[in-house]
């Protein structure tokens, strides 16, 4: 295996995807981003920053051969990037989007092949797992990057591959599974709030006019904002003093993976005026529906953009040749826009405010989890829960406008004694992948800062308690902590009591984590019927022991931080020491 | 390959006279042409594979300036299609790829206005029955896809980048093809006028190549919707 020369960041976002690069041995270089090839019309290949995650299989009559030619696959039939993209509009039963989402959803077997979602059995359309579908798109960029670099293929180099910093075990397992179906054999992962910080401070080294040790200090609290197309994800991350008067990070809090951002804006905007279209008489068709989702999209960007603009209008094209024709014309108004976009998903609220809950029905409709609540503001005073930052980080193409950047700060200042300030970021669609890209290479040479943090969240075991059997009670289920929040990468924990464990069949474990919950150290156990919405359950952990069935084994459980950055849990037999892994049982409820 | 292919009908001449007449070819465009005539073709069989190949690298250096050489390649291929059919083949579909018609250029480029910007179908359409509104609203939807178009495929800057109104001095020997005189033009420059027009120049030009095969006539599909 060749040695590094490259550290590579990987932004795998949900609705873009992004590589960034700098030479390892160049300290003074900034990372660039790498422009990606790809299919952007049939029999067309053009290089763009973004790669938009999509990926397309067209009907084998649908498209003229060669039309998906890559440069270094001039027979590929499936297509990743702008053309997949454009054509989820024509063709949406053909392409599968936002796979990121679903790696994250514990309502179903995320191994196996289940995208396009709600296509069904007998469509033509190949079936990919949401695992498989990212391991497609991070494949493109090996490709792509291997095509561009035969001397220093993407495989060699040092690689970072962001994950939101909500995702819990479990996703941050399949995301390294998937990473390793795309050829990608040795990376670390690291959160995304934390990566648009690295990329912060490399915008404002120590050498440039405004360096970034000048603008923090000590007790300061940094607030990362991130609200993207589909996605809004928050974390804190403190300001401290490593002892030796240096400036040190850490990551103090992360968010829930909230299903929300600009997506939601625009059709919401476009379901206002269909509604008005409708009382006026006139139906539109889906078709239409999207062209006037893309339509809201730009009069929003305008009207966000220029304060003074008091209107904008928004048309439907007609859909045949007779462009002006067949159109349909109306008008965004800024009280409109004032009503939907700025009151409806960033309503002014004071620091207790919570998000409406999603009801848990009894018949849960199947599909992602999007938020039941619009409110990005009071998902962030959720987050919060009454703790004072001291600065914004902004992150995502929803907060490139000026006037939510200001929205946002100044519903947040109504919440703190002293008004915190709005650091100036990089490029906020390629920050994730440029920072990454930073931390790979302090990584690499194991110098320069590094933000502390470990774990994002505590996971538990359940484990019932033996009482007296109750007819018609269930047993108590306590949540003993297997791994403490804050636990660093080689760092290793264990349940100091003994659990008794049959051989030769599965033995299954109900396993939670918690954002919220501090100070639990292993082995520390609660009723889980007590811990309210501050645990959530993430899917079962199994092993089965080999040996001769009937067999009772004493063991520990133990966890384990991997140097990747994934989690791995272990039953060790108390007697021969022999470890035996426990799986994430994704398969599902029936499993 | 014709079935009546008059290169069947010659009698070879000598070594020599063919080495002769290789060298000749090679320095005298007007005899290759006139040695592509059919009846001359298969004489030349066995010394065409280095003949084509050297003619290949001359027209990668003149390609643009002189279009007549280019044509002469396009005479030379026939015959080494035909005679020494495997050894040429590589070179010959090189050869061929880069002998795309000039107006595929412009074909490219008006499907992708029309695909990204809706501009055939609005200048297609007959206006003058539409409101000042209506026509407006579709031209902003048409100019907003347009712009693109030339943001990600051309790099444009005015050729003289002076504010318009500004007044400037043409010296002797102005490049007359980027600027264009009216006005009170009488003897030789230098003249003093005003900028009327900032003009565009194209920097670059990144029209991604397509295929051979693709049917440049295609400007747009149709669409049908399947249901």
């Amino acid at each position: 295996m060749a040695t590094a020369t490259f550290a590579i960041g990987i932004d795998l976002g949900t609705t873009n995807t992004a590589l960034g690069a700098v030479r390892l041995d160049d300290d003074k270089a900034t990372p660039k981003v790498f422009d990606l090839p790809q299919v952007t019309a049939a029999h067309e290949t053009m290089t763009r920053p973004l790669l938009p995650s999509f990926l397309y299989q067209p009907a084998s009559s649908e498209l003229p051969d060669g039309a998906l030619a890559l440069p270094w696959d001039k027979a590929r039939a499936f297509a990743v990037g702008a053309f997949a993209r454009d054509r989820a509009a024509a063709v949406p039963g053909r392409v599968i989007a936002s796979a990121k989402s679903w790696l994250s959803h514990a309502g179903v077997d995320r191994r196996a092949p289940i995208l396009p979602f709600g296509a069904s059995a007998d469509d033509d359309v190949p079936k990919l797992s949401p695992v498989d579908v990212q391991a497609r798109i991070l494949a493109h960029l090996r490709e792509a990057w291997d095509a561009a670099h035969p001397e220093a293929p993407l495989a060699a180099q040092q690689v970072v591959l962001t994950v939101p910093a909500s995702f819990d075990a479990v996703a941050r397992s399949l995301t390294e599974e998937a990473a390793q179906k795309a050829g990608l054999p040795q990376l670390v992962l690291l959160e995304e709030p934390q990566a648009a910080l690295y990329a912060w401070i490399a915008t404002h080294g120590d050498g440039s006019p405004t360096p970034w040790r000048k603008q923090v200090k000590p007790g300061d609290q940094i607030l990362v904002v991130d609200i993207g197309g589909g996605t809004t994800d928050f974390s804190l991350i403190a300001v401290a003093d490593d002892g030796a008067g240096n400036l040190s990070l850490e990551r103090r809090a992360v968010g829930d993976h909230i299903l929300l951002g600009g997506d939601n804006m625009d059709l919401a905007l476009a379901y206002g005026v269909r509604q008005r279209l409708a009382d006026d008489g006139r139906e539109i068709d889906d078709w239409q529906l999207r062209a006037l989702t893309h339509s809201c999209r730009a009069a929003k960007e305008a009207m966000l953009e220029d304060p003074t603009l008091q209107e904008s209008t928004v048309v439907i094209p007609g859909r045949g040749s007779k462009l002006i024709g067949g159109s349909i014309k109306s008008t965004l108004t800024r009280a409109q826009l004032e009503q939907v976009v700025v009151e409806g998903f960033f309503p002014v609220v004071d620091k207790d405010a919570r998000p409406a809950q999603n009801k848990r029905a009894g018949l849960q409709t199947l599909g992602l989890p999007y938020a039941h609540d619009a409110g990005i503001t009071r998902h962030l005073a959720a987050f919060l829960k009454g703790q004072a930052p001291t600065a914004i980080l902004y992150n995502g193409g929803v907060t490139r406008s000026a006037l939510l950047r200001e929205r946002i700060k100044t519903i947040v200042a109504s919440w703190c004694a002293t008004p915190p300030v709005e650091l100036q970021g990089a490029d906020l669609d390629l920050a994730v992948a440029a920072g990454a890209a930073a931390y790979a290479r302090v990584r690499g040479a194991n110098k320069g800062l590094r933000i502390k943090g470990g774990t994002a969240r505590a996971y538990y075991v359940g484990i019932e308690k033996s009482e007296l059997a109750v007819p018609g009670i269930a047993p108590r289920t306590d949540a003993v902590c297997i791994a403490p929040k804050g636990m660093e990468e080689g760092a290793e924990a264990v349940i100091p009591t003994e659990l008794g464990l049959v051989v030769g069949e599965p033995a299954t474990f109900r396993f939670f984590s918690s954002t919220t919950r501090e100070g639990d150290v292993a082995g520390a156990a609660f009723d889980v019927a007590r811990a309210g919405d501050a645990v959530v359950e993430v899917a079962p952990i199994e092993t089965t022991l080999p040996g001769e069935p009937g067999l009772l084994v004493p063991v520990t459980l133990r966890s384990r931080v991997t140097e990747i950055g994934t989690l791995e849990l272990f039953a060790q037999e108390t007697a021969s020491g022999r470890q035996h892994k426990l799986e994430f049982q994704i398969r599902g409820d029936d499993g | 390959m014709s079935a009546s292919d008059p290169v069947v009908d010659v009698a070879p001449p000598g070594f020599f006279a063919r080495l002769g007449l290789a060298l000749r070819v090679l320095m005298d465009a007007m005899l290759a042409r006139r040695l592509l005539l059919p009846d001359a073709v298969e004489p030349k069989a066995l010394l065409e594979p280095k003949v084509v190949e050297k003619i290949v690298e001359v027209e990668k250096i003149v390609e643009k300036p002189v279009e007549k050489i280019v044509e002469v390649e396009k005479i030379v291929e026939k015959p080494v299609e035909k005679i020494v059919e495997k050894t040429i083949e590589k070179v010959v579909e090189k050869i061929v790829e880069k002998q795309r018609p000039p107006e595929e250029g412009a074909l490219h480029l008006l499907s992708i206005l029309q695909r990204d910007g809706r501009f055939v179908d609005f200048l297609q359409e007959d206006i003058t029955s539409f409101k000042d509104a209506d026509v407006g609203a579709a031209a902003r939807l048409v100019h907003q896809g347009c712009k693109k178009v030339l943001a990600t495929y051309f790099v444009l800057e005015p050729v003289r980048t002076e504010e318009e109104g500004a007044r400037l001095t043409l010296e002797p020997g102005f490049d007359k093809a980027a600027i264009s005189v009216a006005g009170d033009v009488k003897g030789e420059p230098p003249w003093k006028g005003t900028l009327a027009h900032g003009g565009w120049r194209a920097k670059e030009i990144k029209l991604p190549e397509r295929p051979a095969f693709v049917d440049a006539r295609i400007v747009a599909p149709a669409e049908v919707e399947v249901r």
